[in-house]
């Protein structure tokens, strides 16, 4: 049985924030689930994903974050808990469905988990989507701790059915990636199957229908202001003169830092857990015992903006202090000891910094930047795509996935990322705009979740440019998901549909469609220099298993290579691929075996002809 | 895996224990940060200058971590080096491992350094090198928690086919820590 699914009542677990949340979700009766995969949120979709074949439980890996939104918001109009789960920037993905399904509403609760990443461990923007629960009118849960996560999000579907609205369970990636000790609850039974009651004036939303909706978003944003102001989420804690505000991984850095300056009878503090809408009577009241205030909070003065417009509207004017030169940054995430460094300065306390050591004087290390794994088949599509291009001005508009580490030399095929799907777009804009070749790069899962507009537009109004499609069979980057085009039957499921790029490049009208096996290197150059030669939209779809991919499915891998006496040295392999299995020994390179994945590419461009597989 | 079962540990010590952890997209080669905090500090993240003990899977990455690190830490690390790639195109020199370890020593508060991968082997497992080096972390006493109790982790926390090769790495580094001592 999988161990979220523990009938354990009391039980106490080690447990991921994201694995908390995901139980969480279970002992509350989730019966419908969608993700797109994306990092930081992904763990609590891999488990739904498991949990799925032995519960009650209808787990989907959607095609985009918009598709997901839909499929949970139509469940939850049926009358069955369902919850989406994203990464902050899928929201934008959808959010074209968030802004009008706040004004349909739902029956039964439906969360929708956005995973924010102060810092940009893996992410393209650090934006803060608090604003999102502003934007709609729909509240917002935020979470402190692992524990906390897994009971909040159980209030969240209360919360959500209560309202009739869906409510934004906002996390970061410090919530989402710490793991803390959970006690089990009980699970709820799970209501799979409820049904749509038509009413279209309700739930079409036409003009005249949208205009008594959005009525009704008011008046359910007012009754969510009163669950605020009442929340347990919402809690003060200590009676002294200076105000803390705080939210999220912020209240942590807060206590600790409170207690280790021992200044417990100086502060009272506001930690704010239902933080749209902002409970505007409890703040007013904080506000009124407090000399001054400190709003604590990653990201942007969400709560600073609110905390200070209350303030005006009661006539108090106590200096209220959030982000700011000498306070906090809207930049990053926060740490334990940059809290504790501000508020000594805030509570004008002495502190004593840790004292760090010195390493001013420790010679240069290394970097060890992220690199595509060896015998991954990206590499050799970046190098096929290079050589074919010899000799012509480019630019490189690339998409998200593992492939954007193509950014790095020596490939550097990559100039252009905005977001997912933007290697098609901006590749239409480009070469409208320049008379540069435009050669760009999207992965498979991408391509499905938003690179088919953007090739229909391509063919609809002619431009010139030529796409590559990598097909790897999965979804790499953020722990090998499935996707549209994946062969389920490899993972032991059956009852799926599998598409075709090929099918689907053709059927939207490109004609110049070339497809590639990239370890066939001179073959593959062929093919792609007349792709590049065609006016007009040309697609090669490069297909090979993602290698890591492959040896979790324990595929057999081909023979390994070595470097024989033939080598001169050029460092050809090196210098034009970067495969991390080579290293230089005495000023020589040299193969790790245990790296070395037999894809043979860099056999293929040796011109010494010195790499030669290893014999048995 | 090493803060898993350390984790589990302290969960069955009944000791409060938090952490989190930044794979710098790990499988494809970039570093791995993971803090622990014992106790009942509610933060999961450990700031510059103020852990208690460094365990270095890496001797260069340990140096690179260097700065979370006080002059009372106590610095565990593996010497068995895995060079980034970068050096192999050119792009950094790696450091000299004795002026490494001597850095170490003469900015912290002890420092233990062992060939965790020639007593994983020793073991009979190459891939327990995080069993040697808990070993040895366990045996700086830095930690609330005992022997015996990492020991039950473990079994509980590893393939039945490799239990008997962890328990006997993470003795190996228990007692490699004990001779660096004397
Ligand atoms: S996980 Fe797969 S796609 Fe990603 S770098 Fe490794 S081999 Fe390439």
């Amino acid at each position: 049985m999988h161990k979220l699914l523990s009938e354990q009542r009391g039980k106490k677990m080690l447990l991921l924030g994201n694995e908390a949340i995901a139980r969480g979700a279970v002992e509350a009766g989730l019966a419908i689930g969608a993700t797109y995969p994306g990092t930081p949120s992904s763990e609590i979709s891999a488990a739904f994903f498991e949990i799925s074949r032995e519960s009650d439980l209808y787990f989907e890996y959607s095609t985009n974050e918009k598709v997901a939104l839909e499929v949970a918001a139509a469940a939850a109009n049926s009358g069955v808990r369902s919850m989406a789960i994203m990464k902050h920037v899928g929201l934008n993905v959808a959010a074209d469905a968030l802004m009008t399904l706040a004004y349909v509403g739902v029956k039964a609760g439906m969360v929708i988990l956005t995973a924010d990443d102060p810092f940009m461990f893996s992410s393209q923007n650090e934006q803060d989507n608090r604003y999102y629960g502003k934007l709609s009118g729909l509240p917002v849960l935020e979470p402190s701790s692992v524990e906390e996560a897994k009971e909040m999000i159980k209030h969240a579907f209360d919360l959500s059915e209560k309202l009739q609205e869906p409510v934004l369970f906002r996390t970061t990636t410090r919530i989402n990636h710490s793991t803390g000790i959970v006690t089990l609850g009980d699970i709820a039974p799970v209501k799979t199957t409820g049904d749509f009651v038509k009413d279209p004036f309700s739930y079409v939303t036409v003009p005249a229908v949208s205009r008594n909706l959005h009525v009704k978003l008011l008046k359910h944003w007012d009754e969510a202001k009163g669950l605020s102001e009442g929340s347990s989420y919402n809690f003060t804690e200590g009676n002294g003169p200076c105000g803390i505000v705080c939210n999220g991984v912020s209240y942590n850095y807060v206590s600790d830092a409170v207690k280790d300056l021992q200044c417990e009878d100086k502060v009272k503090i506001l930690r704010v857990g239902f933080s749209n809408p902002m409970p505007e009577a409890v703040v007013k009241s904080f506000l009124k015992g407090c000399e001054k205030v400190l709003v604590v909070e990653e990201g942007e003065p969400f709560m600073e903006e609110a905390v200070k417009a209350f303030a005006q509207e009661e006539g108090i004017t106590i200096p209220i202090k959030g982000k700011g030169p000498g306070q906090f940054s809207r930049l990053y995430e926060f740490d334990p000891a940059m809290v504790r460094r501000v508020l000594a300065d805030y509570l004008n306390v002495a502190y004593e910094p840790a004292g760090v050591v010195d390493v001013s004087d420790l010679p240069e290390i290394p970097q060890r930047p992220p690199n595509l794994c060896a015998g991954c088949s990206h590499r050799a599509t970046f190098y096929i795509a290079k050589q074919a291009a010899a000799g012509m001005e480019t630019i490189f508009p690339t998409d998200i996935g593992c492939y954007t580490l193509g950014v790095l030399p020596p490939l550097s095929t990559a100039d252009f990322l905005i977001c997912m799907g933007s290697s098609v777009t901006t590749s239409c804009g480009f070469s409208k705009a320049t008379k540069k070749k435009v050669i760009s790069f999207i992965g498979d899962s991408t391509f499905f979740h938003s690179g088919i507009p953007g090739l229909i537009n391509a063919v609809f109004n002619n431009h010139n440019f030529t796409l590559f499609i990598l097909d790897n069979g999965t979804t790499a980057m953020t722990g090998h998901q499935p996707n549209p085009g994946v062969e389920m039957e490899r993972l032991g499921l059956s009852g799926y549909g599998r598409i075709a790029i090929e099918d689907v490049v053709r059927a939207v009208g490109v004609k110049e469609v070339t497809v590639i096996q990239p370890f066939k290197v001179k073959k593959s150059i062929e093919a792609v220099k007349k792709a590049f030669e065609y006016q007009g939209v040309s697609v090669v779809i490069s297909k090979e298993m993602c290698t890591l991919y492959a040896k979790q499915l324990k595929l057999q891998r081909g023979q390994r290579y070595r470097v024989t006496d033939k080598c001169k040295n050029h460092r050809d392999c090196i210098n034009q691929l970067g495969c991390p299995a080579f290293y230089l020994r005495d000023g020589k390179v040299q193969i790790n075996p245990m790296q070395c994945t037999g894809c043979a590419v860099c056999a293929q461009i040796c011109p010494e002809n010195a790499i030669l597989p290893i014999k048995d | 895996m090493a803060s898993s079962v350390l984790g589990e540990a302290a969960l069955l010590s009944d000791i409060p224990v938090r952490m989190s952890e930044i794979h710098g997209m790990a499988q494809r080669g970039g570093v791995v940060e993971s803090a622990m905090v014992f106790g009942d500090a509610r933060s999961t993240v450990i700031s510059d200058g103020e852990a208690d003990v460094l365990v270095g899977f890496e001797p260069s990455e340990t140096l690179r971590a260097l700065r979370k690190c006080n002059k009372d830490t106590v610095v565990v690390t593996n010497l068995e080096p895995s060079p980034p790639f970068t050096v192999a195109i050119g792009k950094g020199k790696y450091p000299d491992l004795d002026e490494l370890q001597k850095l170490i020593r003469a900015k912290t508060a002890r420092l233990i350094a062992i060939d965790a991968v020639k007593l994983a082997r020793e073991a009979g497992n190459e891939l327990s090198v995080n069993m040697v080096l808990l070993g040895a972390l366990i045996q700086t006493g830095k930690l609330p928690i005992k022997a015996e109790t990492v020991k039950e982790a473990i079994r509980s926390k590893t393939k039945q086919a490799f239990v008997e090769s962890n328990i006997k790495a993470f003795e190996l580094g228990f007692s490699a820590a004990q001779t660096e001592r004397n």
